[in-house]
């Protein structure tokens, strides 16, 4: 399994390359093939969730009118939706798919340095996907305890899902994690040992910084999860108490006593911060390399960008209780989980500021990617600033049970890393297909994307001021809310049909293009990072041909001065190229 | 959490300080002709890649049983918690494993050495003791079992099995990759330097893990 250079391949019988359809596209061990196996799989699920979605907001925008939505199913659909759009999907898709794809490509290597474990957690994650979907069909349905899983009630009568339920739910999570564990050793590994020579750490791609730390956060983080996952399946099957206090559920005593539901949360939480971080940081890295390729000039600061990202990644452990403010604790911890909240905020608008300094000034091609890509800053810097007010206890303990909380965290890891992901797609398409995609079907695309899920999220954070709770399946008791909250209800509930329904686009392009589109350029935005200088294009298994590349200067040489194009490749040699430039964005 | 949090803050702070140290007055701007210093990144090329693995899954390993034991203190504060009589095999069994451990060592010291004639027994007797540690924590839940102390008792009891049977778990894996290493030492197939290289890891491992079950050990012992 060990990495073997291609050049030294040929004595080596395992190592042969794939000949055969299913070596080539079913069990391949090429990290682009596993790749595109992890974001297909990815954004299968994620049309699953997407249509979770569109029945949530059908019963909240009409109440009564549909018949087979019931409080139960209800609550299996958010809990469904959430999981799967922060876990199976963004999760996957980031560091599974777009890790997958561009460590090896960015890096110069071959491959990761272990493709059969990299093929292995790619089966896993297959295997994970299928217990999820599963447990829609088993008798009780899937689990309705909500994407946190919150003990005693994600166990007790009452809650949807609570046979085979949350079991799938639970042993989906623990082979998940596995499968993520094997390919993040992967990642890791194949940064710190397989890059081509030259490429010092500190002239790797912010893409590749971004995915790494997020690597590392996620090797970390998970663990958390496990450790819940299991502790709560004990409780469940062993009927052990490490989480479930004494209750009374329908009137029986199902037998527990003593335990702590708080523990979970900690536990949990412990595992969900650094999750938002671990969905983040990849599309920090990747949309600064989208900002700096499309706006032909060097990412702004980029040494302070690399520290951000580090900086990000650290804090994201220390943050975790400002999910459970309102479950109580302490004032003095709740002060401190405040601050450190707040000073994540410091690195996140360093990070702001450079992506605005880097478009400053620049030749901006408001191509495809570029457009989502600036989407993303608009959309990350509106679910940011909702997030400075629900750091503070005192904020948030009117605002935590109300759509607020809904709006800031949809715009802040849902939206804008969904943006991303299609920026990168689009970016990356015609290295991955050999095939240019519609312009102007993608530039329809992004706008009613865009557009719309500010229809849909701006209003939300007006129903959370007005005290609109979440989770709700109907209002109920809220005689406080005007009448006019339905109908706001009611046209974020068109708006999200709209987005979804619009969605269509992209699929529509993507076959087009598959099908018919015309063949693309080997570099077809000029980029300087070395996917784009592969021998072959789309590259073949092996990458790059009979030599590996050489680098010779980082990733941003955009618009040099006193040289005739616009951008110098990373494997172009100071020789070729006019020595002494002095434009970095930290002087 | 403290536990938890301090351990994480090593991991960190390691991780932190060698990437300061890659990064610490670097021009990432200024272009350079390759020199050769910077082939293959800072670990020396591609023989180090397993034990750079390796060294991250441990990584992964410490957070999972750092925050079981995170856990364990928070649960432990509650007010239900009765401490458990933890039994007697269990220091049996530790030797069994602080044993097993020295053995992989040695035999990892005969192989670097190149003395080939000490890695079969070496292994065996390490597999025979591991083995042995694994059977004797099945029967000390056994005993356990006999004397009415199961899971359902109280948090410590279950702890207890958690901790033990996630430790367990570990080191089974371990015994698969010393499964490997040992076939191909007994049947005489695979190259010399490959097997040393497993050998080498394999025992990391195992200091590692006995390491873990110490911790562990003295945790249940002291609650």
């Amino acid at each position: 399994m060990s990495y073997v250079a291609y050049a030294d391949r040929d004595h080596e019988q395992e190592h042969h390359d794939p000949d055969t359809f299913i070596t080539k596209y079913i069990y391949s061990q090429d990290h682009k093939v596993i790749a595109i196996q992890y974001g297909i799989t990815a954004i299968f699920v994620g049309l699953i969730a997407l249509g979770l979605s569109a029945m949530m907001r059908l019963q909240l925008g009409f109440p009564d009118d549909f018949a087979f939505i019931n409080p139960e199913n209800y609550y299996q659909f958010i809990t469904m939706h959430g999981m799967i759009m922060v876990i199976y999907l963004l999760t996957a898709l980031f560091l599974g798919g777009f890790g997958n794809y561009l460590i090896p490509l960015m890096c110069g290597s071959r491959d990761m340095v272990f493709p059969f474990m990299n093929m292995l957690s790619y089966w896993v994650y297959l295997l994970s996907v299928i217990i999820l979907i599963i447990s829609f069909f088993v008798p009780g349905g899937s689990t309705g305890a909500g994407w946190t899983l919150y003990p005693p009630q994600a166990i007790s009568e009452g809650t949807p899902g609570i046979d085979l339920g949350i079991l799938l739910m639970l042993a989906s999570l623990a082979i998940f994690i596995v499968a993520f564990t094997m390919g993040g050793l992967n990642y890791v590994t194949t940064v710190l040992q397989a890059r081509c020579k030259g490429m010092t750490l500190m002239r790797m791609p912010l893409s590749v910084w971004g995915i790494f730390i997020a690597t590392i956060l996620g090797l970390l983080a998970f663990p958390a999860l496990l450790v819940s996952a299991i502790m709560m399946l004990f409780d469940k099957t062993l009927m052990t108490s490490f989480f479930m206090p004494a209750v009374s559920s329908m009137g029986t005593d199902p037998g527990y006593s003593g335990g702590s539901p708080i523990l979970f949360q900690h536990l949990f939480w412990f595992f969900g911060h650094p999750e938002v971080y671990i969905v983040a940081l990849p599309a920090f890295g990747i949309v600064s390399d989208l900002l700096s390729t499309h706006a032909r000039k060097n990412i702004f600061g980029y040494r302070m960008m690399v520290w951000a990202i580090i900086a990000i990644g650290g804090l994201s452990f220390i943050v975790w209780a400002h999910h459970m403010y309102v479950s109580g604790m302490n004032p003095y911890f709740g002060f401190f989980f405040a601050t450190t909240t707040l000073i994540i905020a410091v690195p996140t608008a360093i990070k702001v500021y450079n992506w605005v300094l880097t478009l400053w000034e620049g030749n901006i091609h408001l191509r495809v990617p570029m457009l989502f890509s600036i989407g993303f800053i608009f959309t990350f810097i509106h679910g940011g600033l909702t997030g400075l007010f629900l750091g503070n206890v005192t904020i948030d303990l009117p605002l935590s049970d109300t759509y607020f909380v809904v709006a800031h965290f949809h715009m802040v890891m849902g939206v804008s890393p969904v943006l991303v992901v299609f920026g990168a797609i689009y970016h990356w398409w015609p290295k991955i297909t050999g095939r240019m995609y519609n312009e102007t079907l993608g530039k329809w695309h992004f706008w009613m994307t865009f557009l719309g899920t500010y229809a849909i999220y701006l209003p939300m954070h007006y129903l959370g001021f007005a005290g609109v709770p979440r989770r709700y399946f109907a209002m109920g008791n809220t005689d406080f809310l005007p009448a006019s909250a339905q109908d706001l209800n009611a046209a974020i509930t068109v708006s999200a049909l709209f987005v979804a329904a619009t969605q269509i686009l992209f699929f529509i392009n993507m076959i087009w293009s598959l099908k018919s589109g015309p063949k693309s350029d080997p570099n077809p935005w000029d980029a300087t990072t070395l996917e784009w200088q592969t021998p072959d294009h789309p590259p073949k298994h092996g990458n790059w041909g009979h030599e590996l590349p050489e680098v010779h200067r980082w990733a941003y040489d955009y618009s040099v001065p006193g040289y005739e194009d616009d951008f110098i490749p990373q494997n172009v040699g100071t020789d070729k190229a006019p020595a002494g430039r002095d434009h970095g964005g930290e002087h | 959490m403290e536990i938890g949090l301090i351990t994480l803050a090593i991991i960190l702070a390691t991780l932190l300080g060698w990437l300061l140290k890659q990064s610490f007055n670097t021009q990432p701007w200024v272009a350079e002709q390759v020199s050769d210093t910077a082939h293959h990144g800072p670990f020396g090329g591609g023989s180090n890649t397993k034990l750079i693995a390796l060294t991250a899954f441990l990584a992964v390993v410490t957070s999972f049983f750092a925050l079981i034991m995170s856990a364990y203190s928070l649960r432990m504060e509650l007010g239900d918690w009765v401490p458990m009589t933890e039994p007697q095999l269990l220091w049996t069994n530790t030797l069994m494993l602080v044993v097993a451990s020295g053995v992989f060592q040695w035999t990892r010291n005969a192989a670097v050495k190149g003395q080939e004639g000490r890695l079969k027994p070496g292994l065996l007797i390490t597999g025979v003791l591991t083995l042995g540690f694994v059977l004797g924590q099945f029967v000390a839940w056994q005993q356990l079992q006999n004397s009415g102390q199961f899971i359902t008792n109280n948090p410590s009891n279950a702890f207890f099995y958690f901790l033990t049977g996630a430790h367990a778990v570990h080191i089974l894996g371990g015994l698969y990759v010393w499964g490997r290493a040992t076939l191909k030492v007994v049947l005489g197939t695979g190259e010399a330097s490959a097997i040393r290289r497993s050998i080498e890891l394999c025992t990391i491992y195992w200091h590692f893990l006995l390491l873990v079950w110490l911790i562990l050990f003295g945790l249940l012992l002291s609650t």
